[in-house]
């Protein structure tokens, strides 16, 4: 996956200055690749996650996916590739987590046609990859919050796709929920060679599991590398405009700690 | 897990069209004028056999001419509705929407009204002229769903609340247009009553059907190839994306099709309401949400509950009748109230 110098401008009304703009960005990641996009809100963050999952169409440069450009395949071929997980709007009607993770298989089978055995068994598996099996019958409005979203990360998986975008995973999960997430990702990335790209605010998670950081703000992107180049405490300070301090945790990657009141 | 095969969608439909079966022979026994089982089944057989002219008893001709027309209508325009709120509630998120809650039939009634008014003043073939009103019908549906679309949308998402109370306040202004124009232009036109309520009494011509029953298989039918991308419309208009529905498309396909539907339905029969509230509500808890099951099932349900609806309308009071749209909203605003009341909760 390569984002090539991609822009964007949002305005409520073209005649009028955009609202905001995101400054040419560039980066690659390869297949079982962890990228992480970071920054405080209103950086761009996601923005730039839209743009790549082909939502938004760049005001100029390109996003390529194995050579095809993201923004201009149909829907049903851009799911076939990119599954995205976001925060999830409530159902409308009650459904089964199986009958949920089933809904990834949508854009790979013909409207009018049924489900296939081969879907049912791709959706299983997905719920065994992320250690949701037995969730499978369980109700989608009556799972916790960190159940629920593995399932919905099993049905990214039933997409069966290139490249996997997520929004805040961990967004509102206990600490035990994020990284049963986080490590469940890890080794989905390695075993189907996914290329993941998550936007948080966990710079910590982010330097634990990231193999590569984007760091940006207000619509730049500042840097790009390897959590060690990005977590530095000048750098980091003047971006979140919080003191903080920057060591070694015991894992071996950068560890931020927050420092109030000084 | 068990996924959906088409064994199961084909043995919900048959159940419910041995139920419609049901619903339709009762309707056609009960009424002003009583009929045996025997004298049914007999004149029911001559006419499938085109035996028609044997039909002797004056009480065979009133049920073969005016009691299974009108279930005919009945069938057609229950058929209608079900599947037109069945969409509205995908495409709206919302479980509450209904052709008539929406103020969609009104829009259609009015639209009826206003062909009607114009049709004298157009010289045009009659055969175009029949087709006047329908088209009247559907463009004042389209209309009023599309006001009721924008009314309903702040900052890119629907919100339930407004879109619910949009269209009831678009729903009693249009009604209060109709009844300005009724009462000042006196006409051969359909009573008041007719289009904000509704009724089935009222007699068509047999190329009408043809009409009809063609147009519901056309829109339902487009409705239907998008069944499944409706699934995933429950879960939000950008899941959806995500997961591979090309959204404005469907939203295309479906609001011109539901509109078709409701103006097809009000342009013969008026605005009867609820039919395409509780007939898919009823379906969903029955044989679940999905929408490959539940369009077709919920059309047989719309017809099995308006044919029923109007049994009871032409019996209850015999041997006057009241409005079938009076039924069904005697049965259908307390279970709204129902289940907005759980919604909140």
């Amino acid at each position: 996956m390569s984002v090539e110098q991609v822009s964007y401008a949002y305005s409520a009304n073209p005649a009028q200055a955009p609202l905001f703009t995101l400054e040419a960005t560039s980066f690659q990641a390869g297949p079982g690749e962890i990228v992480a996009i970071l920054g405080p809100n209103a950086s761009g963050k996601s923005t730039l996650l839209k743009l790549i999952a082909g939502a938004l169409a760049p005001l100029s440069g390109r996003i390529l996916l194995n050579g095809f450009v993201t923004h201009s395949l149909t829907p049903r071929t851009r799911a076939q590739r990119i599954a995205v997980v976001q925060q999830e709007s409530p159902l409308l009607f009650p459904a089964r987590a199986w009958e949920f993770v089933l809904q990834g298989r949508h854009s790979h089978r013909p409207s009018l046609r049924f489900e296939s055995e081969d879907d049912v068994i791709i959706a299983k598996n997905a719920l065994s990859q992320v250690g949701a099996a037995d969730l499978s019958d369980r109700w989608m409005d009556q799972i916790s919050g960190g159940e629920k979203q593995r399932v919905i990360l099993a049905r990214a998986l039933a997409q069966q796709p290139l490249l996997l975008l997520l929004d805040e995973p961990t967004l509102h999960l206990d600490i035990a929920a994020q990284i049963g997430l986080l490590d469940a990702l890890r080794r989905l990335a390695a075993e189907n060679r996914y290329t993941v790209v998550v936007v948080t605010h966990e710079l910590n998670l982010a330097a634990e599991y990231a193999d590569q950081v984007v760091l940006m703000q207000r619509g730049r992107c500042l840097r790009v590398g390897p959590p060690v180049s990005i977590y530095q405490r000048e750098l980091l300070e003047q971006v979140f405009q919080t003191p903080l301090s920057v060591d070694l945790g015991s894992s071996g990657r950068p560890r931020v700690t927050v420092l109030s009141g000084t | 897990m068990r996924a959906l095969t088409l064994r199961r969608l084909l043995l919900q439909c048959s159940i419910l069209v041995v139920i419609l079966f049901v619903v339709v022979v009762i309707a056609l026994k009960f009424g002003a004028v009583p009929v045996s089982l025997y004298a049914l089944g007999r004149d029911l057989l001559r006419l499938i056999l085109g035996q028609s002219s044997q039909i002797s008893s004056d009480y065979g001709l009133i049920v073969m001419n005016i009691r299974l027309p009108r279930i005919l209508l009945g069938i057609i325009v229950g058929a209608s509705l079900a599947v037109a709120g069945t969409s509205f509630q995908a495409l709206l998120r919302n479980p509450l929407a209904d052709p008539y809650v929406l103020g969609v039939s009104m829009g259609a009634s009015l639209g009826s009204i206003l062909a009607l008014i114009a049709e004298p003043h157009l010289s045009i073939s009659p055969a175009l002229a029949a087709l006047l009103t329908p088209l009247g019908a559907f463009l004042g549906a389209g209309a009023t769903i599309a006001a009721v679309y924008f009314l309903g949308r702040r900052e890119g998402q629907i919100d339930s609340a407004t879109l619910l109370l949009g269209g009831v306040i678009i729903s009693s202004f249009l009604s209060a247009i109709i009844m300005f124009l009724m009462n000042t232009l006196s006409g051969n036109l359909r009573g008041l009553s007719f289009w904000l309520m509704g009724d089935l009494s009222t007699p068509l011509q047999k190329s009408a059907y043809w009409f009809l029953g063609i147009g519901f298989l056309l829109a339902a039918g487009a409705i239907y190839t998008t069944a499944a991308d409706l699934n995933l419309l429950l879960s939000g208009e950008k899941e959806a994306m995500h997961l591979g529905v090309d959204v404005p498309r469907v939203r295309l396909v479906v609001y011109v099709a539901a509109s078709l539907l409701t103006g097809l339905a009000v342009s013969v029969s008026g605005a009867i309401g609820y039919v395409g509230l509780i007939v898919p509500h009823a379906i969903r808890f029955i044989f679940g949400s999905d929408h490959r099951t539940l369009l077709p099932t919920a059309a047989l349900g719309g017809a099995i509950a308006l044919v029923f609806a109007d049994t009871l309308a032409r019996t209850i009071v015999a041997p006057t009748e009241v409005s079938v749209g009076a039924v069904t909203a005697v049965v259908g605003a307390p279970l709204f109230i129902y289940l907005l009341r759980r919604r909140l909760s």
